[in-house]
């Protein structure tokens, strides 16, 4: 077990090296510089920020010094704002992301397991049609469609709750909806067909054969294969929650890294950029990793091996 | 006074394309502590019957038309579900066809062996324990403590089979239904878990309905069968009897097309055509496209299971007239 | 009766028509299903109406009336007009051109890249095939939303070739279906009967491999693209898309958001024309996948 996570984390590093490099070159090798909308500063002044940030250098040892300083856990500074490190805009950024994303996805898992468990019970009835229909609307509404709308019902005309920030706790609420309702409509439709194929399969009459009440067998029997399609999607759903927020942050001027991971794009803040894409990847394979075990724990015939 | 009267058993599914009737009123029934047959081939019904006693039938679209089934006093398909669940698992056992799938993969044996204690006994979690443990070694598995905490992958078919029937038998039932048994397991585990049946049967004392399309099965462990064919009750007999004797054409010619009665160098009997589709109404008997010895009057009209002799009854005119 | 029972006649008709009408069976079953029907219907609607849009729209998506400013829905514009004037049935009717291209365009190209790739993986095995899976891995762990932002800002220029880049970076998963769907396949009899036959390996990918992976391709496509105008709209939105004065249903929204408030409409109309396209997308997808049996598991 132990031996299998250090093995998966060791794997880690070839992937990171690989996305490091690919964008790396994608973004140096694209027009455009970080200081292309400084118009009035002197060559002097342009050859020392370069020397700086070392771009007056080739640019395959830039790449090496850029990978040499990655290695010891240094991710440069920024172009943009030179105020921090990247490293330092992250671990200031990020924890609110993180915040988001966790709300987003309880909010996820609650609608979502609730709707599409509720559905498989009755196929093809009413309490079937009814959560579908609001999970498809859920998919086919965007967040930054929902979420508006949201803002207009609820705090502008009704004024429950505010319109914007990220301080007290009702000001979380709103984000975390509009964020998590799509991840709820797709969990909802996962869990329903996970349910359905568990459902229909011979194990579930042999316990209820046994005698068991529904519940049990629902609850006991079927759940935990059921729910198992929802958790391999819960490792794309919570990367997805914590690094796709750019849209709700947008609209709740909430300051978290993904706003801020778009200012850089725009500005071609090379080490901010490459710096979040690696911090975002290294997420990604970390989840990955958890929804891996996670899956193992629940179904025995998975090994690790 | 019998164990379970099943009288008239109607069970169809009504589907998008059409209504198939998978068990046309079925009758047996089953005296305490023996052990029956209800042989056919697969599609007979035979299967659908036995899930309808225990409501068992996914509904919709299976649906209980008509019929009784009274068992130990109570009609279990006009009792209602609490009073159903009561009685499965606890009173009346069911084991299946296929034990690779009947098992939960993703719960210990030994929970599941657990289980229909604790749900009707409300026996403790470590006396359940010492039972299945118990129950393991009387179904011929070792160490059965042990193997309580093992996952069902870690077991072979015929392992899995044995499971099952603890299972089935761990809260001692007056009956037990077994459907198809043996039929997914090796030749060799065939024999062996045919022999646990009837060795437990014997020693718990229980009734036994034993559901198959293996003539062989049947001879070696019941003491009277019934023929089913097209969701309907074809012939019914003690097995000696049926076997010396068989009075209807479709078991006449069921036994005809055994290998071991085949002689050798001659080519292998069948019986031509194929069974009738549930979804058409059928007139008149069943069996009559295929039968050799059908008359216009099969055609017509359906006949109705008839004794023709002291625990022997047959659904053939010709049978019933003496023609044949 | 009993002569028509016989076992010759009564085996042979089935296998034929079932082999023949495996297509027919899906239509007969999507028609059927009345949402995915009517999601076909949407659909061909909107590629109609967006072709012949230059020649329907009752205004130049460009045309303003500063004078006017916004005014709501009337007789002249339909879906109102927004603040400098611009008649918004115009503009949903441009955005709409828009989006259905980009979906297009992108899963056209994630379309060949996944099936090429999936099917090559699938077909040659082995290390190659390890190989081939790694780096889809290891693609799949790259933040997909900020790998495409990235994009926008080096292809922004051009949003066909945008999108076309997207596509180039969304076969992902269509590439492990169809690597899947070949590995099984190649187990098959008919598949080694071409390896008997010594028919070259291209020409057996080509003809007997892919097609007969084509149900869930079909429906991932099909519910490829409206990820993709989903994405589209979403760049739009946070202005990273299409560019003012061109129109795309994000960039309207992102309009009308600013000032829902007092003009509603600008917000609601693209929206609608948004979220209509996408239901119609997903039920046709949904039943697709329904009609012709495809159990692709989601992502």
């Amino acid at each position: 077990m132990l031996k299998y996570i250090i093995r998966r984390l060791l794997g880690f590093v070839p992937t990171l090296f690989v996305i490091a490099t690919v964008v790396f070159f994608l973004i140096r090798l694209a027009p455009g510089g970080p200081f292309d909308a400084e118009r009035n500063v002197s060559d002097e002044v342009l050859r020392n920020l370069e020397a700086y940030y070392r771009l007056d250098a080739p640019l395959h040892e830039q790449y090496f010094r850029y990978l040499w300083d990655v290695l010891h856990g240094d991710l440069g500074p920024s172009f943009e704002k030179p105020s921090r490190t990247v490293s330092e805009w992250i671990a200031y950024r990020f924890p609110v992301s993180l915040e988001l994303g966790l709300y987003g996805l309880a909010v996820a898992l609650v609608l979502g397991l609730c709707a599409g468990i509720t559905a498989s019970l009755r196929p093809n009835t009413l309490t079937d049609h009814v959560p579908m229909t609001f999970a498809m609307a859920g998919i086919c509404i965007p967040n930054f469609v929902l979420g508006p709308l949201l803002v207009l019902a609820l705090s502008i005309h009704l004024g429950w709750l505010p319109v914007s920030g990220w301080e007290y706790p009702e000001d979380k609420i709103l984000p975390a909806i509009t964020l998590g309702v799509p991840y709820a409509a797709y969990i909802a439709r996962l869990s329903r067909g996970g349910m359905l194929e568990v459902l229909s399969q011979d194990f579930i009459r042999t316990a209820r054969a046994k005698g068991l009440s529904e519940a049990r067998v629902v609850l006991r029997h079927a759940l935990r294969g059921g729910i198992q399609p929802v958790v391999a999607f819960l490792g794309p759903a919570t990367a997805g929650l914590i690094t796709g927020s750019f849209v709700v942050e947008n609209i709740f001027q909430i300051p978290g890294l993904g706003s801020e991971f778009v200012g850089a794009a725009l500005h071609r803040d090379y080490t901010m950029i490459l710096g979040t894409v690696l911090f975002f990847a290294a997420l990604i394979l970390l989840f990955n990793l958890l929804v891996d075990l996670a899956q193992a724990w629940l179904d025995p015939r998975v090994r690790y091996e | 006074m019998p164990l379970l009267d099943v009288h008239e058993l109607t069970t169809h599914f009504h589907t998008r394309e059409g209504v198939v009737r998978a068990v046309n009123g079925v009758s047996f029934r089953v005296e305490p502590g023996e052990t029956i047959g209800i042989v056919g081939e697969s599609g007979s019904g035979k299967t659908v019957a036995s899930l309808s006693l225990l409501g068992l039938i996914p509904s919709p679209p299976g649906r209980i038309e008509k019929g009784t089934a009274v068992f130990d006093g109570v009609d279990l398909l006009a009792c209602g579900a609490q009073t159903l669940r009561s009685i499965r698992g606890r009173a009346i056992s069911m084991i299946f066809q296929d034990p690779m799938t009947a098992l939960n993969p993703f719960m210990r044996i030994g929970d599941q062996l657990m289980e229909p204690l604790r749900v009707h006994e409300g026996v403790s979690r470590r006396e359940a324990r010492a039972q299945a443990a118990e129950m393991l070694r009387l179904v011929g598995i070792q160490d059965g403590a042990r193997n309580l905490d093992a996952w069902p992958h870690e077991f072979s078919g015929g392992m899995r089979q044995r499971v099952m029937i603890a299972m089935a038998l761990i809260t001692r039932p007056h009956l037990l239904i077994a459907d198809e048994p043996t039929t997914a397991l090796d030749v060799t585990i065939q024999a062996q878990i045919l022999e646990l049946l009837a060795r437990l049967q014997r020693e718990l004392g229980m009734a036994v309905i034993l559901i198959t399309h293996d003539l062989g099965v049947v001879a070696r462990v019941c003491r009277r069968l019934y023929v089913m064919y097209a969701g309907q009750v074809m012939e019914s007999a003690s097995t000696d009897e049926l076997f010396a004797r068989p009075q209807h054409p479709y078991t006449e010619a069921l036994l005809q097309s055994l290998p071991s009665t085949h002689v050798k160098g001659e080519p292998l009997h069948t019986i031509p055509g194929l069974p009738p589709d549930l979804i058409a109404p059928i007139a008149g008997c069943p069996f009559a496209p295929r039968c050799a010895k059908a008359t216009d009057r099969c055609g017509r009209g359906t006949p109705a299971l008839q004794e023709i002799a002291p625990g022997r009854a047959t659904a053939c005119f010709r049978v019933q007239d003496g023609e044949l | 009766m009993s002569e028509a029972r016989g076992p010759e006649s009564s085996v042979e008709p089935i296998a034929v028509e079932r082999g023949a009408s495996l297509w027919r069976d899906a239509l007969v079953r999507l028609r059927k299903n009345h949402l995915a029907a009517a999601g076909l219907v949407a659909l061909f609607a909107l590629l109609v109406v967006s072709l012949l849009t230059p020649w329907i729209a009752p205004y130049g998506y460009e045309d303003q009336d500063l004078a006017l400013g916004a005014v709501p829905p009337s007789g002249a514009h339909w879906f109102g007009t927004d603040l400098l004037g611009r008649d918004l049935f115009t503009r949903v009717l441009y955005g709409g051109r828009i989006s259905l291209l980009v979906g297009f365009a992108a899963t056209g190209v994630s379309l060949c890249v996944g099936v090429l790739y999936g099917a090559c993986a699938g077909y040659l095995g082995g290390r190659t095939d390890a190989l081939m899976m790694r780096f889809v891995d290891i693609l799949y762990s790259l933040p997909f939303v900020i790998f495409v932002i990235i994009l926008t800002v080096y292809f922004g220029r051009n949003i066909v070739l945008l999108f076309m880049a997207i596509g180039a970076v969304e076969w992902l998963t269509m590439a492990r279906i169809v690597r899947g769907q070949v590995m099984s396949l190649r187990q098959k009899e008919f598949i080694e009967a071409t390896t008997v036959m010594g028919l070259p390996r291209h020409r057996v990918l080509l003809w007997h491999l892919i097609p007969n992976t084509l149900g869930p391709i079909i429906v991932y496509a099909t519910l490829t693209v409206p990820r993709v105008m989903l994405m589209e709209a979403f760049l739009s939105y946070l202005g990273l898309g299409v560019q003012a004065p061109m129109s795309s249903w994000g960039l309207l929204i992102n309009e009308g958001v600013q000032t829902m408030e007092n003009r509603p409409w600008m917000l609601i109309f693209p929206s609608l024309a948004l979220s209509i396209t996408l239901f119609s997308l997903n039920f046709l997808g949904d039943g697709l996948r329904d009609a012709l049996d495809v159990r692709a598991s989601k992502d």
